[in-house]
């Protein structure tokens, strides 16, 4: 891991406002951003640990702790209300068996909610881990969706 | 000659599986002997139409959607190669009432071109207003967008060329152009749409920003939450460096807090830090980015200056009506049969784009309240479907029309609820800087629970908060939470009781 974080600090350290970018690379390579990297973060870029430490909790984007296998995120936002966003989002805690900002006990999803994925046409919507998008989500739709995730053996 | 289909990339088609319905249209082409040439462009728009395969025929490119993997042996059946008679066939793109009746400027290449293509654009239009400033003086570049009309299409609607001429005039060694593509609102999708079906479009509007003002280089700040618009932008950007000539325009990702799409939060995210607001004055033309003079302009009003460069000024100016000169994108969202973007001059009136682009609910149950410009934007009833949609009558109802977003509700929705949420929401994401916005909102919520609970007196203390949190915000995010608020209130007490 440490050498992860310093190739990552040595790409970055003369860039204007280099702290976000840091931030995501960290989290890309390693899932998480650990607490080991705040104070390598903050010498690298010349920083307060304290400052590091109020980014990385300000955004909700960024993890101080690994998240399950898989990351389904679900919009909870007014469009995607009008269309069932919330009897999904209730369908979604009853199926994983975990609640909002939870893990499922086998370690396989985390759920979370997201306010908006510019899907409002089409909704109910949710992304999966980084780039994969749903739309038109149902309770059937979402089940297999999750079915997928980890083919059982 | 090898026959071109084109199924869409951006993320409403991905999300409605168009990545499965292209593969299949390969596999079974090939399965055929036929051999098709595959171009993955933008959607147009028409997202219950998605995915909306086309193809190019002698009588220009004939659609058919929304096609599913099942339907593409039934494509090859009906000669669809050739335009043939399918039950999917939606007959010439550019025919469809719903894109005839349109009037695509700023968005006119959506859908139309490969956004992954500069030769691409270039050969649809694209690069003609960068050609024109690069031959003109600063000052005339300013001057045209002045004359355009043109205001910020993020919701403020300050106009933009004045913008532009308070950075020209500051005197500073660097200058910025920072494009504000961090489009929150729950209901807005024309940022998203732009950056992934037309990306040289925002691209060029930047690089003549940069002209225009002397800037040093240029940001384009996206959410997190558009894995794709990031892809397509970085992409794009690949293949711009030759004719963006030098001009250095750097992505950065944000990470997931709806106020940094106010102007300072994002300056300070871009530098580096918490996204909380900054005091003004100073502007951000001003002292804007690392102290420097900055444009903050958002997508698409941008993506609108190489239009009025190429067409000139007079040819934006004559559309719209009173001081909302121009076009928006609309984005018709929600609760609606024909949710998609709707790229209209100002002065259309609600009920037209919500029956006659919208065709109603998508339920079958009568709409009952419509929220315009986001998650800060007024819920409007039925009584109020006649509204013209430009700047000022919108705001003269108590209402704003934001980035055009326009999201439909049937009537199972409990506005009460719906008030609920929007202080919920204010009190999620407030950046903690002011106290009426970080207090204000957590006790928004309490004070409708216990409105909600039928306790006598609690209506009158929420008006007197959402006046407290108006009057006492240092920017949107508090002081236009009390609009969707009062305005499920005054339309819809009934909700509350």
């Amino acid at each position: 891991m440490n050498a992860t974080l310093q190739t990552i600090l040595s790409r970055h350290g003369d860039r204007d406002g280099a702290l976000l970018p840091v931030l995501h690379e960290i989290q890309d390579a390693l899932g998480y951003v650990p607490a080991e990297a705040v104070p390598l973060i903050a010498k690298a870029l010349n920083l307060a640990r304290a400052e590091v430490h109020g980014v990385l909790t300000y955004y909700r984007h960024f993890r101080q702790t690994p998240p399950g296998r898989h990351v389904v995120r679900i919009c909870r936002a007014e469009a995607c209300q009008s269309v069932g966003a919330d009897a999904l989002a209730a369908h979604a805690e009853k199926r994983l068996g975990c609640g909002f900002d939870e893990t499922t006990p086998d370690g396989l999803v985390t759920l979370e909610a997201v306010y908006c994925l510019g899907q409002c046409a089409v909704g109910p919507a949710l992304l999966i881990d980084e780039t994969a998008v749903h739309a038109a989500v149902g309770p059937d739709r979402f089940d297999a969706l999750i079915d997928a995730l980890e083919p059982r053996k | 000659m090898s026959v071109t289909v084109f199924v869409p990339r951006d993320s409403t088609a991905l999300a409605l599986d168009a990545d499965a319905v292209a593969a299949a249209v390969l596999a079974e082409a090939r399965r055929r002997g036929a051999d098709p040439t595959l171009v993955r462009n933008g959607s147009r728009g028409l997202f219950w139409l998605e995915p909306l395969l086309e193809v190019a025929t002698a009588a220009g490119r004939i659609a058919y959607g929304p096609v599913t993997v099942a339907d593409v042996p039934g494509l090859f059946d009906a000669g669809f190669l050739a335009g043939g008679a399918h039950r999917s066939r939606q007959g010439p793109s550019e025919a469809i009432p719903y894109l005839a009746r349109q009037r695509r400027v700023t968005m006119r290449r959506i859908g139309v071109v490969d956004p992954r293509s500069l030769s691409d654009y270039l050969a649809n239009g694209g690069g003609e207003g960068l050609t024109r400033a690069r031959a003109m003086a600063p000052a005339d570049i300013v001057r045209v967008v002045i004359e355009s009309g043109l205001r910020g299409r993020g919701g403020a609607a300050f106009p933009t060329g004045l913008k532009w001429r308070t950075v020209l005039d500051a005197p500073a060694a660097r200058k910025y152009i920072v494009c504000n593509a961090d489009e929150g609102d729950s209901g807005t999708f024309a940022d998203r749409l732009s950056m992934e079906a037309d990306p040289f479009g925002l691209i060029e509007g930047i690089a003549i920003a940069g002209l225009a003002v002397g800037a040093s280089g240029a940001y384009i700040y996206v959410r997190s939450e558009y894995p794709h618009a990031l892809a397509a932008l970085d992409a794009a950007l690949a293949a711009a460096t030759d004719w963006l000539d030098g001009f250095r325009i750097e992505v950065r990702k944000a990470a997931g807090a709806y106020v940094c799409g106010e102007e300072t939060a994002l300056l300070e995210s871009l530098e580096g830090r918490r996204g909380i607001v900054r005091a003004k004055p100073p502007l951000p033309a001003v002292a804007g980015l690392f102290g420097q003079p900055t444009v903050v302009n958002n997508v698409v009003t941008l993506a609108s200056v190489p239009d009025i460069l190429a067409r000139g000024a007079a040819s934006y100016r004559e559309l719209g009506v009173d001081r909302s000169r121009g076009t928006l994108p609309f984005q018709l969202a929600g609760n609606l049969k024909h949710g998609g973007l709707v790229e209209v001059p100002f002065g259309r009136t609600l009920r037209e784009l919500l029956y006659d682009f919208g065709g109603g609910s998508r339920s079958g149950r009568p709409l009952r309240a419509v929220q315009v410009g986001g998650p800060l934007g007024a819920y409007l009833p039925a009584s109020r479907f006649d509204t013209v949609l430009d700047y000022e009558t919108l705001a003269a109802i108590g209402a704003t029309l934001g980035h055009g977003g326009i999201v439909a509700f049937d009537d199972t929705v409990d506005m009460a609820k719906q008030a609920r949420h929007a202080m919920a929401f204010c009190a999620r994401e407030s950046c903690g800087k002011c106290t009426p916005c970080r207090i204000g909102a957590t006790r928004g919520v309490e004070v409708i629970d216990r409105l909600r609970g039928g306790k006598p007196g609690q209506s009158e203390l929420l008006r007197s908060l959402c006046d407290t949190m108006i009057h006492g915000s240092q920017c949107a995010m508090g002081s236009m939470t009390p609009l969707p608020v009062l305005s499920a209130l005054d339309h819809f007490p009934e909700d509350f009781r």
